[in-house]
């Protein structure tokens, strides 16, 4: 085909796409411009990809996560807001803030400079720390209020993600007490939770917070604080990462469409899986020079000038999903009946395939990612809407849940493979909420097994945990009625609703 | 060695936090609105419920009932069709083989309960249990009738943590009427246990027009009030359901209004108490 040929072809691509953006009533105006901005980007190359890269693309085994082979700032970025409040911003002339109200309108107006992969920003730090010291304002509930509220409609996706803990501390009661009341769906929160230094009683209060809005999640912090040199945050859906610094890019390993190619187990283990490994790791880190050398954005953006953001503090993942039907089907290919999570020989290969992941990984000098020694890291990716049949990480499918301690047990054993994020959902029935104390201990046992990520939610609640972040099921009602929501991520909790299994999760009895 | 009639290895409802339940068989009191009241009675081997298992998983051996837990549907057919108040899915545990049970909910659990029937009927195979419990920092605690007489057993008292009292009918009569039952031994231990600073919780089984329940309430508040001091004590107002009671009872009894079940929790309110729970 000659270059004409393939532009008009290109262009009447881009048109059918521009037009399916354009005339769709579900999404707000916003949420048009935004889909409107990343198309360009599928059309062009400023790099040559591998053509091992684009056969296991094209197969589904890698996944670039809708980035586009070019990206002109990073994907996950978690700004130190404790900089901020200590010595304002020269950009964007803020002062240091005095007052509650003062520092609660800097943390707003900075937010809306932060970039990330959904234009919004996906980290908005230790909120119950920043806002400690101005919380001697007689109006602090008010602030705190207004704030929140301000939050949900101006951020208006669950991605982003404010921090509490693992103190008890004035602010993160009051921040914990207000969103069970409002029951919002954004932001999402996240409890760095360690039991021997968080109060029992502020566990609680957020486990009973987590039943009326399916927020916070828990944080294994005794775990987390030791993978980085410098202090880590939850980002995003429960990315762990460092604080100034964050994810240069996220793409994925799909086990298993890649097991679907192999003979047996061992043909996995030894030869698809390093090699599909290699490949996206050459792929990320062209992705990362691009990023770093080329665009502007490490150059030029005032989060870096100002020492916000550091470059050494990023990272890059490795996101891996399907665990539980590769393991299925490798078995089933050599015969056996074992199934994941239900047998020990099938554990036993699920632990074989993670230790040669990691491995894998490990063996991939970057020129960057300093913060991780120069490696990428991996990741338990909650899935995108299309992925039909394939299970969020290394997470059991829904509707093989097993009793909830084994299952517990079970995430204990491969959630310390995965340094930036892993997570599990276990749903409770509404007896848990006379007991908070009970899910308390629930989490504290899983915790002590090893578990890094914890989230419940209660059947009975509006907001629901999807795969990784919050959404209103009846927010998914009007878009299945082709009405707009002004939250842009409950259009992928839609695609999870229609495509997944979200609404059969099993629920949890106490 | 024990009759147990079930192991739940995660409850919210019986005690603090999450714990591991025990119930016991058998029990000295038989009230009209027991909710699983297949606990009641021991099997007496009448071989009645044998006959009508769709499962085929009962079957007379060497003159009793025996269970085949492997076939067992769970359709409860054979509690529904017994005539003595029993049930052939009970098994004889020790004390020790019941912890190895429990083994692998030890990170998860932070005690457990027993409860039945009335577990001080085997209050033996309860004080071991609860001995081998505190070995693994278990917290221990009974759910009881009342009727044992608790004052004259400091050894129990000493590794059981408090007791969950059902405190059914303040009014002698009324509690003879749905218990068979006297209470005078039951509130003796109300007060005994309070006094003691071992009593967890009390629980009152909410019956419009049946029982005289703002009597109970206001009176047994009264009564317990001097000792909240000791420690704070739990009110469990529990609104009458009909699920699981047998007949003719079943029928007979209605559940309270939201109403009505307010108005108790206002009086205990009032006589001090702060942690009233309405279920």
């Amino acid at each position: 085909m000659d270059t004409e040929e393939n532009f008009m072809l290109n262009i009447t691509d881009l048109k059918k796409d521009v037009e399916s953006i354009i005339t769709n009533t579900a999404l707000t105006n916003e949420q048009a411009a935004f889909n409107l901005s990343a198309l360009p980007l599928n059309y062009v190359e400023f790099f040559e990809t591998t053509s091992a890269f684009r056969e296991l693309c094209e197969a589904g085994c890698l996944c670039t996560m809708s980035e586009g082979n070019v990206t002109f700032h990073p994907r996950y970025t978690l700004p130190d807001y404790e900089k901020l409040l200590r010595e304002g911003c020269a950009f964007l002339r803020l002062a240091p803030p005095k007052t509650l109200f003062e520092a609660i309108q800097t943390l707003e107006m900075f937010y809306r400079h932060i970039p990330s992969v959904t234009h919004y920003p996906v980290y908005l730090g230790s909120v119950d720390k920043l806002l400690e010291p101005y919380m001697d304002d007689p109006h602090a509930y008010e602030l705190l209020r207004s704030f929140l509220i301000f939050l949900d409609r101006t951020i208006p996706d669950s991605y982003c993600h404010m921090n509490l803990g693992p103190e008890a501390t004035c602010a993160g009661r009051m921040i914990v007490a207000i969103e069970t009341e409002l029951k919002h769906a954004i932001p999402s929160i996240t409890l760095l939770y360690d039991p021997d230094v968080t109060p029992d009683d502020f566990a609680e209060q957020c486990v009973a917070c987590a039943l009326a809005c399916a927020k916070p999640s828990f944080a294994n912090d005794k775990a987390y604080r030791q993978l980085y040199k410098t202090p880590y945050g939850i980002a995003s859906c429960y990315n762990a990462l460092p604080v100034a610094g964050g994810s240069f890019t996220l793409s994925r390993v799909v086990l298993s469409r890649l097991a679907a190619r192999a003979k047996d187990s061992e043909h996995f283990i030894r030869d698809l899986l390093p090699h599909a490994v290699q490949v996206l790791c050459e792929y990320i880190e062209q992705k990362i020079c691009f990023l770093v050398e080329k665009s502007h954005f490490f150059r030029s953006n005032f989060l870096v000038q100002e020492g916000f953001l550091r470059l050494e503090n990023f990272t890059a993942m490795v996101g891996v999903v399907g665990m539980n039907e590769c393991v299925n089907l490798l078995m089933e290919k050599e015969g056996k009946p074992d199934r994941y999570g239900y047998s020990e020989a099938a554990d036993r290969l699920a632990i074989a395939i993670l230790e040669r992941l990691r491995a894998c990984v490990g063996a991939f000098t970057s020129k960057y990612c300093a913060c991780t020694d120069h490696h990428f890291t991996l990741h338990a990716q909650v899935g995108i809407d299309s992925d039909a049949g394939i299970s969020p990480g290394a997470r059991i499918a829904i509707g093989s849940e097993l009793p909830l301690y084994a299952h517990l047990t079970h995430c204990g054993k491969v959630h310390p493979f995965f340094t930036s994020g892993v997570g599990d959902i276990f749903p409770f029935d509404a007896t848990a909420q006379r007991n908070p104390a009970a899910v308390v201990d629930v989490i504290k046992g899983g915790f002590s097994q090893g578990m890094r990520y914890f989230s419940t939610y209660s059947s009975d609640s509006d907001v629901i945990r999807i795969t990784g972040y919050l959404v209103k099921k009846s927010d998914i009602e009007k878009l299945d009625g082709g009405i707009a929501v002004p939250q842009a991520n409950a259009m992928w909790g839609y695609g999870e609703v229609k495509n997944g299994k979200v609404y059969d999760r099993k629920v949890r009895h106490l | 060695m024990a009759l147990v009639n079930q192991i739940i290895h995660s409850s919210a409802v019986d005690g603090p936090g999450n714990r591991a339940a025990v119930f016991l068989q058998g029990c000295n009191f038989s009230c009209a609105y027991c909710h699983n009241s297949e606990t009641i009675r021991r099997c007496v081997s009448c071989g009645t419920c044998v006959e009508r298992c769709p499962a085929g998983a009962l079957r007379m051996q060497a003159g009793t009932v025996a269970w085949d837990e492997t076939r067992c549907c769970g359709c409860d057919c054979c509690i529904h069709v017994c005539p003595n108040l029993a049930s052939p899915k009970t098994k004889n545990y020790t004390p020790q083989q019941v912890m190895d049970l429990l083994e692998a909910d030890l990170p998860f659990i932070r005690g457990i309960t027993t409860s039945g029937g009335e577990c001080s009927l085997q209050r033996d195979f309860v004080l071991e249990l609860f001995q081998l419990a505190k070995a693994r920092r278990l917290s221990t605690l009974m759910d009881s009738n009342g009727s044992y007489d608790f004052a004259r057993d400091p050894a129990l008292l000493q590794d059981c943590d408090g007791v969950m009292l059902d405190v059914k009918a303040f009014d002698r009569e009324a509690h003879i009427r749905l218990t068979g039952a006297d209470n005078a031994l039951v509130l003796k231990n109300a007060v005994f246990l309070a006094k003691a600073g071992k009593l967890e919780e009390i629980r009152t089984v909410i019956v419009p027009e049946q029982l005289p329940n703002e009597d109970t309430v206001a009176r047994i508040t009264s009564l317990l009030r001097p000792y909240l001091a000791v420690r704070p004590i739990r009110y469990k107002l529990i609104a009458y359901r009909s699920f699981g009671v047998r007949a003719p009872y079943q029928t007979q009894f209605r559940s309270p209004s939201g109403a009505q079940m307010q108005a108790c929790r206002e009086i205990a309110l009032r006589n001090g108490f702060e942690d009233v729970v309405l279920i």
